[in-house]
């Protein structure tokens, strides 16, 4: 019994508002309309619903405008506690009650009113109910309260102007006099937030915000916190004119090194740090004042200096060795926080000879730090083992025990990825790394994690020298697991069976019995994977086990939609989808490499749907572009333009079957010109014929526009390749460069462009084909051809590598791409889909000669005759 | 029968010596009336008693009002178009509407009678005392107190205690009386 209640107690933490519902709260609101008020009473059910709403609680509209005017009731209690209450309530209910102007009034007295505590708060709660109409009422207001003497009310109008500025950019800017009298203001935080409203209002002119900058940096502001926004706002302009230490910028910050409050000093080293245009000498005095706070009495200090130290030791491990003395002494720190990221620190600058210590000082505290730390020290693990692979064994143990350790998702997922990274990179750690794997999944909670093992396993366990031993493990996840991993292991268990002859009786009995699965999804998968198996023919092994569909899945979405509002008689053609572009690999090493964030660093989205599928969406709207079938590629962009010359011209060339559409990005960069009637003319190679020009019909100063041209190919299907030369045709109307009114009449003029090459790269689509051996016998030996080259520009196999995956533009699999270190002969394997939807895979042998450079044997094998030549002869 | 009328006494007799003993008991009183009927101006010449810049209301004002030994919670609700729709959201334990009228305003006085007569017909407002004040008395041409009641519609009203001022809040005047008389009213047994 008591131990029943120590367990209830310590489960409600002692938090009175556990346990809140919803409804009965709402319900206990109505009080707010009784009178006399009792202020106590309601204010502590005013917290109770501040507390639901910021604990996530959905509150529905009619409810909530019910409580809104019964919590407006209260503005009769002339309790300030309680009226404060109510400032909050109207700022947390302004944006899910309807009808919140009604305290637009009463709020307006009391930000004019003679009670400084109401005047702050009730400035906040009026700005976040006032939409875009009611701000002109309020103005007058406003502008008051920004250069009012008492700094709380100053500083709430302008944060609150701030927030204002994203209803109404117009009415703020009109703010900015007032503003500027803030920032004289004595007040730290009124400065500070002065600055900010400035900042924000201006941000957009670049060169009003130049001026901000240079003026303020002279004049010295009072206010540290204002000083740390001058130096990001510094920075980021650095950072936008990709300037190095030259700007002016650049003197300002590196002399807030020497300001007075540490603060503006920390400020201005991480803002150095930051940079990306820096030398070791722009680094030196930043890293030297880390150094010296690594030393400080402050915890706070500390962490700070060595945080950052650990951040720039990604990019510029030689100037944080020099902090290495100083982070030795922070291993032990009493913080562990600090610890943690000294040893990482140090494992990122430090030796071969020095790691297995400090991985040995680091397990003896791992059990006391918390996971965001722990992902901290994986991180570092997986950048050791890129820079010493010999060390894989300590680092793969550590890896396997912290694996077993307690931690929540986002650590156990580092691990996981640092794991597979390992096995990618490094051939010998494969073994041992599977072997860690299969155990984490006997008792993974993480479906996700789960299911991304089982597809490793299937993709690398096969070609092992002993794939037998991982069956057991993965055939142990259909008996004990949910139905999502449970068909991953069905896949794996197929994977096996399609790959290695011995298994495969075995495997077709396991998946026999996951006929029986109580799963759909599972059922299904095996039914499939057991009768395709069953036909023992290698090359449906490698299309439906091994290799998979190659599409993107957006792209099969939309033209499954479009067949379905559009029935024929004909089948759907899965070749008219557009293939997935990105590969798995190439997004990873996107998402997994964060460099030091800065304070206003952007955050990039992931791309929902592929380039190519945005593309097809674009040019499917041209009317004139939109039966050419479905788009194949689209390249990268090219620039035909010098960065700084007076149009610029971006290229991108669209492949479709039987067309190439050329897009031209048109940029007018002359602020007395209008161009009208915007073409490129091309003019080049045999057997290619201009169809049809789009014109851009206006170009007015600063606004990107596009034109594009329709170029039909060749009828012989071997001529892929050709030069065009590319002129900008338009018709220029001068205009006033202070009213942009442009002239009446025109005249025509023209702009030569650089040329546009297609190459055979523009033809082909890179696909990943998971197991190349396997594909290379599905497409077979008929149409292949072989050859033998010197390659005698290359010096170094690394380099005709690179040279024939950038020339064929084709996917290297198996991570052939990367050449093992001192090795004189490789080969190179590479898989990709010729426009038309063909099969090509290339296997290219390279050898090192002592005279000659690089000698290749070429081999290519496609499901079409012609392909086969064009990629033959291509490197010739 | 004989039971309700001692009740009817006895709670009689207990309310009057209440209010005698608590005489600091708030009663409420909403000030109603279209824009610009001068609503606000009266709210803070009867707590001030002065004049004071006012601009429209969006939303409302409260404020205690005191008056003799008695203690008012005045709500003056805007009188805009899109704000009038709210009034009912602050009708309940009403013991008093001051309903304003622009007495100059002869165009509207149609539209003011309209929002009167639905707004006496609400449940919660059945046994609340009506003072009408045709504001703006100062202004020359402004309609006398029988025009004003008979656009109203005030004989026409039963079962409610009303009476009708002329005043004009800018000068002070008639504001007085009309409180003598909602604060006797008001003492008075339901």
């Amino acid at each position: 019994m008591m131990l029943k209640r120590d367990k209830k107690e310590e489960e409600d933490g002692g938090n009175p508002f556990n346990n809140l519902e919803k409804s009965s709260v709402l319900q206990e609101a109505r009080i707010f309309n009784e009178t006399p008020i009792n202020p106590r009473r309601c204010g502590h059910i005013l917290t109770k619903i501040l507390y639901l709403i910021n604990q996530g609680e959905t509150i529905g509209a009619t409810e909530a405008t019910e409580a809104f005017f019964a919590m407006t009731k209260l503005f009769q209690s002339k309790d300030t506690t309680l009226r404060r209450l109510v400032y909050l309530g109207i700022k947390e209910m302004s944006k899910i009650a309807n009808d919140v102007i009604i305290v637009t009034s009463s709020l307006m007295k009391d930000m004019t009113g003679k009670e400084d505590q109401f005047r702050g708060p009730s400035i906040r709660a009026l700005c976040s109910i006032t939409d875009h109409m009611m701000l002109q009422s309020i103005e007058r207001y406003m502008k008051q309260a920004i250069v009012d003497k008492v700094s709380a009310v100053s500083s709430a109008a302008l944060v609150s102007s701030l927030h204002l500025s994203h209803v109404s950019q117009e009415v703020t800017k009109r703010w900015v006099n007032e503003a500027q009298e803030a920032v004289n203001s004595d007040n730290m935080m009124v400065q500070y937030h002065a600055l900010g409203l400035l900042y924000h209002i201006r941000k957009k002119d670049k060169l009003a915000v130049n001026k901000l900058v240079s003026k303020f940096s002279k004049h010295s502001l009072r206010s540290p916190y204002a000083y740390c926004l001058l130096i990001r706002i510094a920075s980021k302009l650095i950072e936008e004119e990709d300037a190095g230490s030259e700007s002016p910028m650049f003197d300002f910050i590196e002399n807030c090194l020497r300001h007075k409050n540490e603060m503006v000093i920390y400020e201005a080293a991480h803002a150095i740090v930051n940079m990306k245009n820096t030398t070791a000498k722009d680094l030196a005095p930043a890293v030297s004042v880390l150094q010296l706070f690594c030393g400080s009495p402050k915890p706070t200090l500390r962490f700070a200096a060595v945080r950052t130290l650990n951040k720039v030791a990604m990019k510029h491990p030689a100037a944080v060795t020099a902090c290495n003395l100083d982070l030795e002494s922070l291993i032990t720190d009493v913080n562990r926080s600090i610890a943690t990221l000294a040893i990482t620190t140090l494992l990122k600058t430090g030796n071969e000879s020095s790691v297995d210590r400090l991985m040995k000082q680091i397990s003896s505290f791992m059990s006391e730090i918390s996971d965001e730390f722990k992902i901290v020290v994986v991180h570092a693990i997986r950048s050791l083992c890129a820079k010493f692979p010999r060390k894989h064994n300590v680092l793969m143990t550590f890896l396997s025990s912290m694996l077993r350790d307690e931690g929540g998702f986002d650590y156990k997922r580092a691990i996981v990825d640092c794991i597979i990274t390992v096995i990618e990179e490094n051939p010998e750690a494969k073994e041992a790394g599977l072997a860690h794997l299969c155990e984490f999944i006997e008792d993974c909670e993480h479906t996700v994690l789960a299911t991304r093992i089982l597809h490793l396993l299937g993709r690398e366990g096969p070609r092992t020298p002993s794939p037998s031993k991982y069956i057991r493990f993965i055939y142990n996840r259909v008996i004990l697991e949910n139905a999502a991993v449970r068909a991953a292991a069905v896949s794996a268990i197929a994977k096996f069976g399609a790959h290695c002859d011995e298994l495969l009786p075995s495997c077709v009995v396991l998946l026999e019995r996951c006929q029986l699965d109580t799963d759909d999804e599972v059922r299904d998968r095996a039914t499939f994977y057991v009768s395709i198996l069953k036909q023992q023919q290698k090359s449906l092994n490698s299309a439906y086990i091994l290799n998979g569909l190659q599409v993107s899945v957006v792209g099969l979405e939309r033209a499954v939609h479009n067949y379905t509002l559009e029935p024929s008689e004909t089948p759907f053609d899965l070749k008219s989808v557009p293939l997935a572009t990105q590969t798995m690999t190439e997004q990873k090493t996107v998402t997994s490499r964060d460099t030091g964030d800065m304070g206003m660093t952007k955050t990039v989205d992931k791309p929902v749907a592929s380039r190519v599928d945005v593309y097809a969406e674009q040019l499917s709207a041209v009317p004139e572009l939109a039966n050419l079938g479905p788009l194949f590629r689209s390249s990268q962009p090219v620039e035909l333009t010098e960065s700084e010359t007076e149009y610029v011209v971006q290229c991108i060339k669209h492949t479709f079957s039987h067309y190439l559409v050329f897009q031209f990005d048109c940029t007018n960069t002359l602020n007395d010109q209008l161009l009208e009637n915007v073409s490129v003319h091309m003019d080049g190679s045999d057997g290619f014929e201009v169809m049809k020009y789009i014109n851009c019909s206006n170009l007015p100063y600063d606004k990107p526009g596009t034109t594009y041209t329709l170029v039909r190919l060749p009828e012989e299907p071997t001529s892929v390749t050709g030069t065009f030369t590319c002129t900008l045709k338009f018709i220029v109307k001068d205009c006033d460069p202070n009213t942009g009114e442009p002239d009446d009449e025109g005249y025509e003029d023209e702009y030569v462009l650089e040329d546009v090459e297609v190459n055979v790269a523009d033809h082909v689509q890179k696909v990943i084909k998971a197991n190349f051996g396997a594909s290379w016998e599905e497409v077979g030996p008929e149409n292949e051809l072989e050859d033998t080259y010197a390659l005698s520009s290359m010096s170094t196999l690394e380099e005709a590598v690179k040279n024939i995956i950038q020339y064929l533009g084709m996917q290297p699999c198996e991570r052939s791409d990367k050449v093992p270190e001192g090795k004189s002969s490789h080969t190179l394997y590479l898989a990709g889909v010729f426009r038309g939807g063909h099969d090509a895979l290339v296997r290219a042998k390279l050898a090192l000669t002592d005279d000659s450079g690089v000698t290749m044997q070429l081999t290519v094998r496609s499901t079409d005759p012609n392909v086969s030549e064009v990629l033959a002869t291509a490197i010739a | 029968m004989f039971i309700s009328v001692t009740c009817s006494l006895f709670s009689g007799g207990f309310l009057s010596y209440f209010s005698g003993f608590f005489g600091n008991k708030e009663r409420r009183i909403l000030i109603l009336g279209l824009d610009g009927a001068g609503k606000t101006t009266i709210l803070y010449r009867l707590q001030v008693g002065e004049v004071v810049t006012t601009i429209p209301t969006i939303g409302f004002n409260v404020e205690t009002v005191a008056y003799k030994n008695l203690k008012f919670q005045v709500w003056d609700l805007g009188g805009q178009t899109s704000i009038r729709p709210y009034w009912r959201c602050y009708y309940s334990n009403t013991d008093a509407i001051i309903y304003v009228v622009d007495s100059m305003d002869r165009d509207r006085i149609g539209i003011s009678k309209q929002e009167l007569v639905s707004m006496l017909e609400e449940d919660e407002l059945k046994k609340a005392i009506l003072v009408v004040f045709a504001n703006k008395q100062d202004i020359e041409g402004a309609m006398t107190v029988s025009e004003v009641t008979s656009a109203l519609g005030l004989t026409a009203l039963k079962n409610r205690k009303y009476q009708i001022f002329k005043t004009s809040a800018i000068k002070g005047e008639g504001l007085d009386e009309a409180m003598e008389w909602l604060s006797n009213t008001v003492l008075q047994p339901k």
